[in-house]
């Protein structure tokens, strides 16, 4: 084992899970990210519930913010706005 | 004790009246011969309104014990009752359910496993779930499988342990017969079990009790990859541990409520014993008789009757064995192409390494209800003093009562 | 009838956090989000194994933000016939830890391998029992976590592991298995159909089936991106197009009065209401890798014609049953 990962006695019993997978960073999968033009948004919210993980958030302000840290890049989220203001661009 | 109260029952009516007495919240079971009169008994208190208990009348006995796990998860004390082909084809659940940590009690009316179908007994059924991970125990009368209904859910129950218990009674020759048995009080059953206590684990919501909770969510059931299997078992095998220490504690406050006292192993007539028998269930009372016999006609006889088979109490045999010279062991199922029954395998392991071990061999019986006469047991311990006569075993194994 | 807006809904809490393993432009967890979006109160999950859950729980993580259970493969009904009545039996008692829930929605998900197959006889028991929970039925229309193989969901033609299309036979050769009315005919409250293309009437559809008392099931229909082979960011307009082409028609039935009552809702409604606008199967298949075989080497035009005869006459009868 090359990380020290914990012995039985420290797991919980029951082998409930310990942690969220919020720690997971899935943010590295994808190869390209959304870039959102909110001048032309119009605040449909489509983005966030069209979102396999979950990481496009509403803001205060109503308009919606990608998560980078999981964000996939599966272009769900591009290819279903009504308004074409999501682009998705090559990460670098 | 004071204030027990006499009653006729059969194993299975008996499984019944202390689960009654328990009320638990939850009852999914699936019919199955012998254990039917179990169910159907606890219908009629369900009908009656005895018992605040939801009976689920599920479709299948993979449904009923499913069931079970769930609502033991969801903080209920569940119940179920099963037997032979029943007990097999929830075996997948059976697993899960020790995995869980869930202290589920499960009545199994001891029946052979098809095929051909036999619905006669023998041990096949819970020995076959051995390595489940679920305590078991195993009951010689009707008294006791009233008294182990009751005390199976503070087994379970007891913080260190947390894990499911089969309470075996032989299909028909216990389950349907009917015998004395003093039951407590209600009262007495309710102040003894009292309210499930949850331990607390640290998961995903910080400390909190190990249940489906709302306020504090917990996730049961996970995938585990090599990574962490080994380690979960452990902690089963550390649980069976613990319930060596467990259970005479429950049994020793069950003893002051009821009077009567439960150990791992009951002798009998062993203190000047030079010949011995050892064995599971309802056969035991046979062996007492035929100890009881031999007595009379200066055979130095004598028997040992294993109540708690999981966990194995491999120390407390040893040392009620002490420096007897013969031992006979009873398997009521056989494992095809093992080098003999599941009992005779665990006694002799039980024994390798140590300094003083008596010569032990083995009988496989009854199977599929082939009865056991006390001429059978008379025959198995004519086999032993053969034994002790050539100092040696010759036959490791004997299958007893079966036409050649 | 309570509604939902999008507005409300996005700013509820998911019960489902990112981070989990499931595919790129995987729709399940868009279902499981949109559904767990038009919960009311306190809710129990289960799941039957399958991608959902092996992905969302790898230990030591889990993407579950609700109490959640994952038993076995085939018992996800089960599972929730015993939640609901172990908080039945507290409610009843006045004590137990779920005593104190007026209202506690038990959900289960299951694929179609855990419903279909495997689950039809928990699925069945449950039903006949009338618990009242909510199942969900996420069907991608094989057993995707193990590898693609056919299931009794996967639709006529569709090329699986365990029904490839073959130099001899074209894939799977038996037809979808008609679920829906498998569950209508146990007489429940409500049953209804999803595709995540139309958030507002999944969330509305699982609201009346939280609320409903007694069993409610909701098929979703649930492209995979890997199963179907096609582009992962299609996978709302693949969904799209399952009902546009009355593949997957949307509608409810729910029982009054002994009755089955049937209603279209959404992409469905406007078809029957404008049919002219119902697009041919062609167009759905077109876009699937798993249906490939169907155009080439060469345009399997009689295969093309059964699949669309069982869409129209499926189409028909469900028309009939609305009236």
């Amino acid at each position: 084992m090359s990380r020290q990962e914990p012995g039985w006695r420290e797991l919980p019993r029951g082998a409930v899970s310990t942690k969220s997978t919020t720690e997971y960073e899935t943010g590295d999968w994808g190869i390209e990210k959304p870039e959102i033009d909110r001048s032309k948004c119009t605040k449909c919210l489509l983005c966030h519930f069209y979102c396999p993980e979950g990481a496009i958030r509403v803001r205060d302000d109503g308009y919606t913010e990608v998560d980078l840290r999981h964000c996939k890049g599966c272009g769900i989220c591009a290819e279903e706005c009504p308004v074409k203001c999501i682009a998705m661009v090559r990460k670098k | 004790m004071k204030g027990q109260i006499l009653m006729g029952l059969n194993g299975d009516e008996a499984s019944a009246y202390a689960t009654k007495q328990v009320n638990p919240d939850v009852v999914a079971a699936y019919p199955i011969t012998p254990q039917t009169i179990i169910v159907e008994r606890f219908s009629e208190y369900v009908a009656d309104g005895e018992v605040e208990t939801e009976f689920v009348a599920v479709e299948s006995e993979h449904s009923a014990l499913s069931s079970c796990v769930a609502a033991a998860a969801a903080g209920a004390r569940a119940f179920t009752a099963t037997a032979a082909n029943g007990l097999a084809l929830m075996w997948e659940i059976t697993y899960i359910a020790s995995s869980l940590r869930l202290p589920i009690v499960m009545a199994v009316a001891n029946r052979a496993l098809s095929g051909p179908i036999n619905i006669h007994n023998d041990h096949s059924d819970s020995m076959g779930a051995r390595d489940s991970g679920w305590i078991q125990i195993y009951c010689e009368n009707s008294q006791e499988v009233y008294d182990a209904s009751i005390a199976a859910w503070r087994i379970g129950e007891h913080p260190d342990v947390q894990l499911p218990v089969m309470v075996c009674l032989d299909g028909f020759t216990l389950s349907h017969t009917m015998e004395n048995v003093l039951t407590l009080p209600d009262e007495a059953v309710r102040t003894f079990v009292g309210e499930r206590k949850f331990i607390r684990v640290r998961g995903q919501s910080g400390e909190t009790e190990l249940r489906l909770n709302p306020e504090a969510p917990l996730t049961f059931g996970p995938l585990d990859l090599q990574d962490y299997y080994f380690e979960h078992k452990m902690q089963q095998v550390d649980a069976m541990e613990q319930a060596l220490v467990a259970i005479p504690e429950v049994d020793a406050e069950y003893a002051k409520v009821s009077g009567r006292e439960y150990g791992f192993i009951h002798p009998y007539m062993m203190e000047d014993a030079e010949v011995a028998v050892m064995g599971l269930g309802s056969t035991m009372g046979t062996v007492r008789h035929v100890v009881d016999q031999l007595r009379e006609e200066g055979v130095k006889a004598g028997l040992l009757k294993l109540r708690v088979f999981r966990p194995f109490p491999s120390k407390e045999l040893v040392k009620m064995v002490g420096d007897l010279p013969i031992l006979g062991v009873l398997d009521k199922s056989a494992s095809f192409g093992a080098p003999g029954g599941p009992l005779y395998e665990e006694v002799k392991t039980a024994f390798y390494d140590e300094a003083e071990r008596p010569l032990i061999a083995g009988y496989i019986h009854g199977l599929g209800g082939r009865d056991t006469s006390p001429d059978l047991i008379r025959g198995v311990f004519e086999s032993l003093l053969g034994v002790y006569e050539r100092g040696e075993v010759r036959d490791k194994v004997s299958y007893v009562g079966v036409r050649q | 009838m309570s509604e939902l807006t999008m507005r409300e809904a996005a700013r509820k809490p998911d019960a489902l956090a990112p981070g989990h393993r499931l595919c790129a432009g995987c729709d399940e967890t868009i279902i499981v989000r949109m559904v767990l979006k038009a919960t009311r109160g306190p809710i129990i999950v289960t799941s039957a194994t399958g991608c959902l859950e092996v992905s969302t729980t790898i230990f030591p993580y889990t993407a579950w933000n609700v109490p959640w259970i994952h038993v076995a493969f085939e018992n996800a009904a089960a599972n929730a016939s015993g939640i609901e009545a172990a908080w039945r039996a507290m409610r009843r008692k006045g004590s137990g830890p779920l005593a104190k829930y007026e209202t506690l929605d038990v959900v289960a998900f299951a694929g179609d391998g855990g419903t279909y197959d495997i689950g039809l006889q928990a699925l069945s028991g449950a039903l006949e029992r009338g618990h009242d929970f909510t199942y969900v039925l996420l069907d991608n229309e094989a057993y995707m976590n193990t590898g693609i193989q056919r299931s009794g969901g996967t639709p006529f033609a569709a090329s699986t592991t365990t029904s490839p299309a073959g130099r001899v036979i074209p894939g799977k050769r038996e037809w979808k298995k008609p679920i829906d009315e498998i569950v209508i005919a146990h007489e429940i409250p409500y049953v209804a159909t999803l595709s995540a293309a139309w958030p507002i009437d999944v969330m509305r559809k699982a609201r009346k089936a939280f609320e409903a008392t007694g069993p409610a099931f909701l098929h979703a229909i649930v492209p995979c991106s890997r199963g179907w082979r096609y582009p992962e960011e299609k996978t709302i307009e693949v969904s799209r197009l399952a009902v546009q082409t009355c593949f997957f028609p949307l509608y409810e039935c729910r029982l009054e009065k002994g009755r089955p009552i049937y209603e279209l809702s959404a992409g469905s409604a406007a078809v029957a209401k404008r049919p002219e606008s119902k697009k041919p199967v062609v167009e759905y298949l077109e876009i699937q890798g798993r249906f490939r075989h169907l155009f080439r080497p060469e345009r399997r035009e009689d295969l093309i014609k059964n699949i669309q005869d069982w869409v129209d006459n499926r189409w028909e009868m469900l028309l009939e049953k609305v009236g």
